[in-house]
């Protein structure tokens, strides 16, 4: 077990911490906010440049031949900046469901010339039965609806769990398909809801393996939405912390006030802990390690609610600053409480660790 | 330069020479000091080889293996982990060849003398006064919050020997004999019923200015040396999931369906999620100092250890339901050590209510944390001042 960030991870961060700076500065993603192209595409070319979308997929079949490890220093980047990438939809979830499946689709991932989405609402646990809402003619054609499914409107590929079970790939500009983008709480990650109605695909992974593709996926973007929220939290307490040391009342800087210095404090105890549950999710799956279910519900029940606690402490603490659209602790704040309803939240991953580490509620009957 | 096969031959040259099995305990321990193996780091002739710390561990293990005894180092953990590297860094050579030795070997115990009824968290504004007479100090003042008071030999003193001065400049560092005359100790009977603590009266106590730990007035600076190791010895040792307080609430729920409810069950969870959570950061924290690279994490792991222990006892006390209404002993005893695994629920619970008070109280250490980790500014001051001139 490897708790520690390794020099290259720190080298990827650096790199990709650079790029994000440049050209993911606030003001660029409050820009954003309202207009048409609420995906920055120009920032996802760079991105693939650097060749974070294909870091955990094996040289072999077209990545980089690092692991999640890797992958998971690039989520927390990601989440301080709060960018509006598809990186979780298509690097991770649909990337990781390809992979398992053993497609040649996974290359065109890797490399970034095609753009991916699952076809899963956000909300989707892992250990969840198989999403079973669309279904297959006798002919292959496909018809359904599913909802709530992230990054959809910047896919070209769909990947698409289909009752029997089967998984799909399926062509977003392909006949029948309507993607229908909500009005997101996180507008820098939007969803959509995916209608298909008689829509050519092909089946990638059908039994067991659809099955397991999709768990596979949900696990890996669980653990690593992890460090995204390790990186909010960590910025959210930055920016405070630089606000509290500057900002002056009643002829002091409001950072020596003990009422706020505790509370940012426990602040930062919290991230320390978190941090070490989300570096051991991707590390125990990066090992395929046994623990590794525990290790992801860990980390999410962990995680999910510091990085939500952290931006409510900036929204507080800058006052009636952070309250304005123009601050960008919202960003963090939406952020952060979408990513706790995402892929299970804290207390659906409790039940589930409940269960893994044998501590039941239910009662067995007595003789 | 010291590597663990020379450590291992010198272990072996102590086994041969003194057979655990046939060799009274205390001769063993000495033995075992003037080999060097007691504290391998410490120098040459004071129980150790000047060697690599982490060496301790092969020389422990190995003993361990023999059957060797070992020096009880729960029993005397304020001599091991606050007086002996304090009188390390600032003995003179007389007093750290007097005073190491029978330390380390458990034949004397020692005591810390610095809280005081009115100086805790704020430690530096202790009213003890030193006088000097002579080749003497006299002391007079009143300490508390004393373990092993009424076992020690010696104590570690601060005491004030120049109340003109700001409060941190004008102490000074004592190594005080318990056995003198004037040195009353009274035991203090805490909420869980025992007595782990002492009052300490000290009432005209001659100290030899010999057994002065430091200079005159330097006494802050070498309690800091005392306190840091404290927090260290506090912050706590590797253990398996499911290792501490948690465990005991995880068999319990296990092996009593009986007592299960849904709320209690989402509770129990989440208190395990924080232990697993807090015990994977203290993983981390030891790949950190292993990696040669100790982060800032190590200063907040009492504070978090401190609100779970709490908050895992407190949740213990409810799930056991109508045992919960129960204490298993509320008999005055005066125990050598904390035994938190020994003991019922009840008790837990009300020990650990301690754990956020004692070696710094969680709201210091937060302050501390704010302060030197995120770089806040500290309150104003308003007492900088000459300490005799302090409200108190």
């Amino acid at each position: 077990m490897n708790l520690l960030y390794s020099e290259i991870e720190e080298d990827l961060r650096a790199s990709v911490r650079a790029v994000l700076t440049d050209h993911c500065p606030p003001s660029a993603v409050l820009a954003r906010l309202e207009s048409d192209s609420p995906c920055d595409m120009d920032l996802w070319r760079i991105l693939v440049e650097l060749g974070v979308t294909g870091l955990h997929v094996p040289e072999d079949r077209g990545g980089q031949g690092a692991s999640l490890r890797e992958t998971a220093v690039v989520m927390e980047e990601l989440g301080r900046f709060v960018a509006p990438v598809p990186f979780l939809g298509s690097t991770v979830l649909a990337t990781t469901a390809l992979l398992a499946c053993d497609s040649d689709l996974v290359g065109s991932l890797a490399s970034g010339t095609t753009t991916g989405a699952l076809a899963v609402p956000l909300t989707a646990a892992p250990g969840s039965p198989f999403p079973a809402t669309v279904s297959a003619s006798a002919d292959g054609l496909l018809t359904g609806r599913v909802t709530s499914v992230v990054d959809a409107r910047a896919a070209s590929l769909l990947v698409v769990p289909v009752a029997g079970p089967a998984l799909y790939a399926v062509r977003a500009d392909a006949p029948g398909v309507t993607v229908t983008e909500v009005v997101s709480l996180d507008m820098t990650r939007r969803i959509a809801d995916v209608s298909l109605a008689s829509t050519p695909g092909v089946v990638i992974a059908s039994g067991d393996q659809a099955t397991a593709a999709v768990e596979a996926a949900l696990r890996a973007g669980a653990g690593l939405l992890a460090s995204e929220q390790v990186g909010i939290a960590e910025t959210c307490l930055e920016q405070t912390v630089r606000h509290v040391k500057d900002r002056h009342q009643f002829g002091r800087a409001i950072g020596s006030f003990q009422a706020i210095k505790h509370r940012l404090a426990d602040l930062w105890l919290e991230l320390v802990c978190a941090r070490a549950t989300a570096r051991h999710a991707a590390d125990a799956l990066t090992r395929q390690a046994d623990d590794a279910d525990v290790a992801v519900a860990l980390a999410q029940s962990e995680c999910a609610d510091l990085a939500v606690h952290a931006a409510e402490e900036a929204v507080q603490l800058h006052g009636g600053i952070g309250m304005t659209w123009e601050h960008p602790a919202h960003l963090s704040l939406k952020r952060a409480k979408v990513n706790q309803l995402a892929l299970g939240t804290p207390g659906e991953h409790r039940m589930t660790l409940g269960h893994m580490v044998h501590l039941l509620m239910d009662i067995p009957s007595r003789r | 330069m010291t590597h663990s096969g020379h450590i291992r031959d010198r272990v072996r040259e102590l086994l041969a020479a003194h057979d655990p099995g046939s060799t009274d305990r205390l001769e063993f321990l000495r033995a075992r000091f003037d080999a060097g193996l007691a504290w391998v780091h410490y120098p040459v002739g004071l129980g150790g080889l000047a060697a690599p710390r982490e060496l301790q561990q092969v020389v422990d293990a190995e003993l361990d293996e023999a059957g060797a005894p070992d020096n009880d180092p729960l029993r005397i953990g304020i001599g091991l982990g606050m007086a002996a590297p304090t009188i390390l860094t600032y003995g003179t050579e007389e007093q750290k060849s007097r005073f190491l030795r029978p330390l380390w070997t458990g034949e004397e115990v020692w005591c810390q003398l610095f809280s005081e009824p009115g100086a805790g968290s704020d430690l530096a504004a202790l009213g003890t006064r030193a006088v000097r007479d002579g080749d003497d100090w006299v002391v007079t003042g009143q300490k508390v919050w004393t373990s092993s008071a009424h076992t020690a030999r010696w104590a570690i003193l601060l005491a004030r020997t120049d109340p003109d001065l700001p409060k941190h400049q004008g102490i000074t560092y004592f190594v005080c004999d318990m056995t003198a005359p004037g040195v009353e100790v009274r035991p203090l009977r805490q909420i869980t019923g025992e007595a782990e603590f002492n009052e300490v009266f000290l009432t005209d106590v001659r100290i030899p200015d010999a057994h002065r730990l430091g200079a005159v007035g330097e006494g802050w600076k070498v309690a800091r040396t005392t306190l840091m190791n404290e927090r260290v010895a506090i912050g706590g040792a590797a253990i398996p999931r499911e290792g501490g307080m948690i465990g005991i609430v995880a068999d319990t729920w296990r092996q009593h369906p009986e007592l299960r409810t849904p709320e209690l069950h989402a509770r129990l969870v989440k208190l395990w999620a924080r232990a697993e959570a807090l015990r994977l950061t203290g993983v981390r924290l030891r790949q950190q100092l292993a990696a040669g690279a100790p982060g800032p994490e190590g200063s907040g792991m009492k504070l978090a250890f401190a609100r779970l222990a709490q908050d895992i006892s407190g949740f213990e006390v409810e799930l056991m339901g109508e045992a919960g209404l129960r204490y298993d002993d509320w008999t005055l005893c005066r125990p050598d050590q904390v035994d938190f695994t020994g003991r019922g629920p009840g008790y837990r619970y009300l020990r650990a209510k301690g754990n956020s008070i004692e070696g710094g109280t969680s709201e210091i250490l937060r302050n501390i944390i704010a302060e030197r980790v995120l770089g806040l500014p500290s309150e104003p001051r308003s007492d900088t001042g000459p300490w005799k001139d302090l409200p108190r």
